[in-house]
This record gives structure tokens, C-alpha cells and sequence, in this order.
């Protein structure tokens, strides 16, 4: 809606004397300014201001007036911790798709009829989701425990000797990823669900006469039909992926020797806990870059096949 | 159910308990932990206890810091959503209902916040709050956290005005009500649909947030619960009894409330993607 078609013919004196009667004005100028200072001022400058700092090497005290070009960026890059975090983070995402995924659609392929068996185990799969991330971390943490966990028990019970999986290089990121899909399979699950209930029955019903049994059902008619579904949560799980930390620092804190760092978990133990304002700008800006990066790619081409 | 299908059906239910399991095991110990005495949860950390415990649970019942730690999280929520829902449809009411120079370009750049993940600011947000003299302060948490909801608000709030019948406008606007009144006695109570989803969905998000909090607040006085959680663990490294009937007495109320909002939560996640 706009103003009134009549208003738009008058002249501009008397559209702008219409436009205040209306408050037209007024209510641009009372309404939207405070959306936009908190927008600017809390997500736009400290954006823009992590793209200057990174060129600094700057503790966060006074101004930041060392400037020392692209080596924090080259510092980063050569960072072993880091190249295990990029790592971490890809086979977080790995992870997601391709076993995270493929659970929760056969799960949703399961239960998403609307019985009160269905609805029940729905609710159980979704709970994990629901749970803040850092009680998910520390709930888990305690079930790794080798002395006092789940792990100890299972230990004690086959006889052997307690492991610490937590703190093992090679199994501790196989424990994270674990929580992680633990955490989001039911998220995911929740939106098959609701993509298959729009499925229409008739169309199941139409292939089952033709002599379709339900494998391909499930192949050629349900998948098909929830596809944009499937593209929407795959950048979901890309997205959800690069912003991994709360599971992490109860976890592992990124450890042991930063094998199980995340970019975030990166940023934060490199960046903010040793003041290094520039440093972790400079991580921040390469965070930004893939999130749009991905961002882009999924309208340009991901989505806009969806649709078709 | 013809007897063909019965073997499928029970492969069915067998194979989702077996995942059900898997996802309320850790949840079950952690509750029943918090019962347990440490030496107990050592050797047995799944079975019920051998004898119920109620001390652990009592003694951070009884801790006035637990109801700071989630007394302080639900004003940062609750105030946090109010900010949200009302300046973020205020915006959108503009977006919706009026068309001006520049409009759009407008609404572009306050989505952009769709775009990235809040940690990549996260650090000059911390110099911003800092100098502003926010630090430590409920505002440090409430103000990024309503900054970075509102990209999503807004979408779905214009999106929800602009089906709103425009004869009603129409109609107003003869009888000499004017746009910030039609918005106030009009626009909001029509859409509380649009708004209860937007306001859980803020909730659940300000309520299990952890980073900002983390960064912008240093004193026990202000600290959210899962800071207050992170801190109770570290006090109590050994006691694992005490950290599970923490964890436990915290999110057994988000659950519940969670669960009886799922509808709204589902919505507002799936929401913001699909328009995106």
C-alpha cells in the first residue's frame, strides 16, 4: 500500500500537506529510525570496523595504529590450529550432509503421518534441538568422562581400561560431531516432516496403483516433491556449521593441543582471550566472506534449481 | 494394518526406539546423576539409584546465585523480545505500508543481516560495547542481540502486514486516522499470529545465547544462566553430581516451555530460509 491514488495526481504542495495530515511523515520519521541506529550501530559499524581492524595488530587499548597489512591474514593462514579449525568446520559440514541428513530424512520418512506413536517420537527427536548448546556440551562432556561417565561405565563393564576419548587427538572431534548430530538431527527431521505432510496422498496413492512399491515411493515421488525442503536445510547445516562454538568449550575448549577447534572457537581463543583485536578481526573477516560467499551461491544456484 | 506389513512395522518401531534411546540416554543419566553420589555415578552412571539423593538438587535450589543466574537470563530475554517485536515492526510497518524514496534500498540493508553469522563481529562488537560503557551491564547483551534479530523480524513482519486487508486502510485513513495510529490500533493487534512466533523464536535464542554473553559480561552479578552454568562446573570440577542436577534444574523448564512452543519455533527457523 502507498499513499491514496488521488494523492499521487495533486501537486507536490498539496501531496506533501496531505502526507503530514496523514502523518505519513511523521510515521517514517518516528518508526524507523530506531530499527536502523541499532542496525547500524551494533551490526553494520562493528562489520565495516572488523574489515579496518584486521590490518592492525592492536590490543583493543587506545587507537590502532599499527598497521601491518595482510599479516595477520598471513599469519592466520600459516596457523596449524587454524588449518585444523577450516578443517573441522568442513568435516563438520561433510558430517551434516551426508549422515546427518540422510538420518533425519529416514526418520521423517517414518513418522511424518500424523498417529500419537508418530507425534511422541517426534517430540523426543526434537528435543535435543531445543536444548541450549552449552548444557548439550556439558551433559555430553559428563557422558565422555572417562572417570566418571558413560564411557567409564561401558569401560568397566567389557573390563578394560578407562579411555578419555575427550582427550585423545585422533577422537575427540568424532566425539564433537557426534553431539553436533545428536543436537540437529531433529531440526532437521522437522522440516521433512513438514515438507512431506504437503506432499499430496493422492500422488502416493496414484504411484501405489501403478504398481510402485514404497522404496520407490520414497525415490521417485516423496524426495522429488520435498527437494526445496532438502536445499533449504543443507544451508542451514553449511551455515550452522561455520557458527559451531557453544558445544565446543565445554567440550574440549578446543583442545587437546587445539585439535578441535572450530573458526569460531579459533576466533575466540586466539582473538579475544589473548587481546588480539586485529588478529581475530582478521579471522571474523574471513568468516564473513565465506558465509557470504555461501550465501550467494545457495540463491544463485541451489535454490533457483529447487524451484524449477 | 494388513499382516504383509506388520514385519516392516516392527523393523520401524525397533529402529526409532533404538534412536530414541540414543537421544534420551545422556538427558536420563544427567537427571538421575544429580541423585546419585559421585562414587555411584562412577560405577553405574545409567541405572536408577541405589538410593535417592535429594542434598544436590536442595542445595542449588537453595542457592540464591542459581535464581540470580536465571533471573538475570530472563530479563535479558524478556526485554530483549519486547525491543525486538516493537521496533522491528515498527520498521516493517514502513516497509509495508508506505512507499518512499529509497524505500527498498532501506530494506535491503537492514537484511543484511540474514547474511552472516554474528561471531564474525563479534570482537569489534566488544571494543563498540566497551566504549560505549555497556560492559557487564544487561544493555551489552540486549542491544547486538536485538540488532542481529531484527534482519529476520522485519522480513517476516512485512511480509505478514502486507496480506493484512488494505481496505481497512482505506477506511481508517477517511476517518482521519493517521499512519502511527492505524499501526498502534490496527497493525499490532492483528498480528499477534506474526508476533508470537517472532517473540518465542527471540526468546529461545537470547535464552540458550552464550557467546555475546561470554564476551560483553565479567561479573557473576550479571551473568546469564549458561555463564552461571560454565562457572558452577568450574567450581566444582569433581562433583559431578552437583554440575548434572545443575544442568538438570535449568533446562527442565526450557523444555517445557520449549516443547509447548515448537509450533512457533519450527516456523520461525523455517521461515526467515524460505522467503530468504
Amino acid at each position: 500500500m502507498q499513499t491514496t491514488p488521488a494523492a499521487r495526481r495533486l501537486p507536490l504542495g498539496e501531496r506533501l500537506r496531505r502526507g503530514m495530515r496523514s502523518g505519513r511523515l511523521t510515521a517514517i520519521a518516528l518508526l524507523l529510525p530506531p530499527a536502523l541506529i541499532l542496525f547500524t550501530l551494533f551490526v553494520i559499524l562493528p562489520l565495516t570496523e572488523s574489515g579496518y581492524y584486521a590490518f592492525f595488530d592492536w590490543n583493543g587499548y587506545g587507537q590502532p595504529t599499527d598497521y601491518v597489512g595482510l599479516r595477520n591474514f598471513e599469519q592466520m593462514m600459516g596457523h596449524s590450529a587454524f588449518q585444523t579449525a577450516a578443517g573441522n568446520t568442513l568435516k563438520i559440514v561433510a558430517v551434516s550432509l551426508f549422515l546427518q541428513m540422510p538420518l533425519a530424512l529416514l526418520l521423517a520418512l517414518m513418522i511424518y503421518r500424523r498417529t500419537p506413536t508418530n507425534a511422541l517420537f517426534r517430540l523426543v527427536f526434537f528435543v535435543p534441538y531445543i536444548l541450549a548448546e552449552v548444557a548439550a556440551g556439558l551433559i555430553w562432556s559428563f557422558v565422555f568422562d572417562g572417570n566418571y561417565g558413560v564411557t567409564a561405565s561401558i569401560a568397566q563393564s567389557l573390563g578394560v581400561d578407562s579411555f578419555f576419548i575427550l582427550a585423545n587427538r585422533d577422537w575427540a572431534f568424532v566425539a564433537v560431531m557426534t553431539v553436533i548430530v545428536w543436537k540437529y538431527f531433529g531440526f532437521h527431521m522437522m522440516i521433512y516432516i513438514a515438507a512431506l505432510q504437503g506432499v499430496s496422498e493422492d500422488l502416493i496413492e496414484a504411484a501405489r496403483i501403478e504398481g510402485a512399491r514404497r522404496v520407490q515411493i520414497v525415490r521417485y515421488v516423496q524426495v522429488p516433491m520435498i527437494k526445496p525442503a532438502i536445499v533449504v536445510s543443507a544451508f542451514f547445516a553449511i551455515i550452522g556449521a561455520l557458527q559451531v562454538f557453544d558445544v565446543i568449550i565445554p567440550l574440549t575448549n578446543g583442545g587437546p593441543s587445539n585439535s578441535t577447534h572450530t573458526i569460531v572457537t579459533y576466533l575466540y581463543t586466539f582473538g579475544l582471550t589473548r587481546l588480539r583485536i586485529g588478529f581475530g578481526s582478521a579471522v571474523g573477516v574471513v568468516l564473513f566472506l565465506v558465509a557470504v560467499l555461501v550465501a550467494v551461491f545457495y540463491q544463485r544456484f541451489a535454490m533457483k534449481r529447487a524451484e524449477t | 494394518m494388513r499382516s504383509k506389513r506388520l514385519l516392516p512395522n516392527i523393523l520401524r518401531v525397533a529402529f526409532l526406539c533404538v534412536v530414541a534411546s540414543f537421544v534420551l540416554a545422556p538427558m536420563l543419566a544427567t537427571a538421575l546423576g544429580g541423585f546419585k553420589t559421585n562414587a555411584e555415578i562412577r560405577t553405574n552412571a545409567f541405572a536408577l539409584p541405589e538410593s535417592w539423593n535429594f542434598e544436590f538438587y536442595a542445595a542449588i535450589a537453595a542457592d540464591p546465585a542459581f535464581w540470580r543466574y536465571l533471573g538475570n537470563s530472563l530479563i535479558v530475554s524478556v526485554a530483549t523480545v519486547a525491543l525486538t517485536l516493537f521496533v522491528g515492526a515498527a520498521a516493517a510497518y514502513v516497509f509495508a505500508q508506505i512507499r518512499f524514496f529509497g524505500s527498498r534500498m532501506l530494506f535491503s540493508y537492514l537484511l543484511l543481516g540474514l547474511m552472516f553469522p554474528f561471531a564474525t563481529a563479534i570482537l569489534p562488537l566488544f571494543i563498540k560495547v566497551r566504549d560505549i560503557g555497556l560492559l557487564d551491564t544487561y544493555w551489552a547483551v540486549i542491544l547486538p542481540q536485538t540488532a542481529f534479530g531484527l534482519s529476520l523480524a522485519i522480513l517476516l513482519f512485512r511480509t505478514f502486514f502486507e496480506q493484512l486487508p488494505k481496505e481497512l486502510f482505506e477506511a481508517a485513513y477517511i476517518d482521519g486516522c493517521g499512519y502511527v495510529r492505524f499501526f498502534w490500533r490496527f497493525t499490532l493487534p492483528l498480528s499477534t499470529p506474526i508476533l508470537a512466533t517472532v517473540g518465542v523464536f527471540v526468546f529461545v535464542q537470547s535464552w540458550n545465547n552464550f557467546l555475546l554473553p561470554l564476551v560483553v559480561l565479567n561479573s557473576r552479578e550479571v551473568f546469564t544462566w549458561p555463564l552461571g552454568m560454565m562457572q558452577f562446573r568450574g567450581e566444582y570440577v569433581t562433583e559431578w553430581n552437583r554440575t548434572l542436577a545443575f544442568v538438570t534444574l535449568t533446562i527442565l523448564p526450557a523444555i517445557v516451555f520449549f516443547l509447548a512452543a515448537q509450533k512457533y519455533i519450527v516456523a520461525g527457523l523455517t521461515g526467515g530460509a524460505v522467503k530468504g
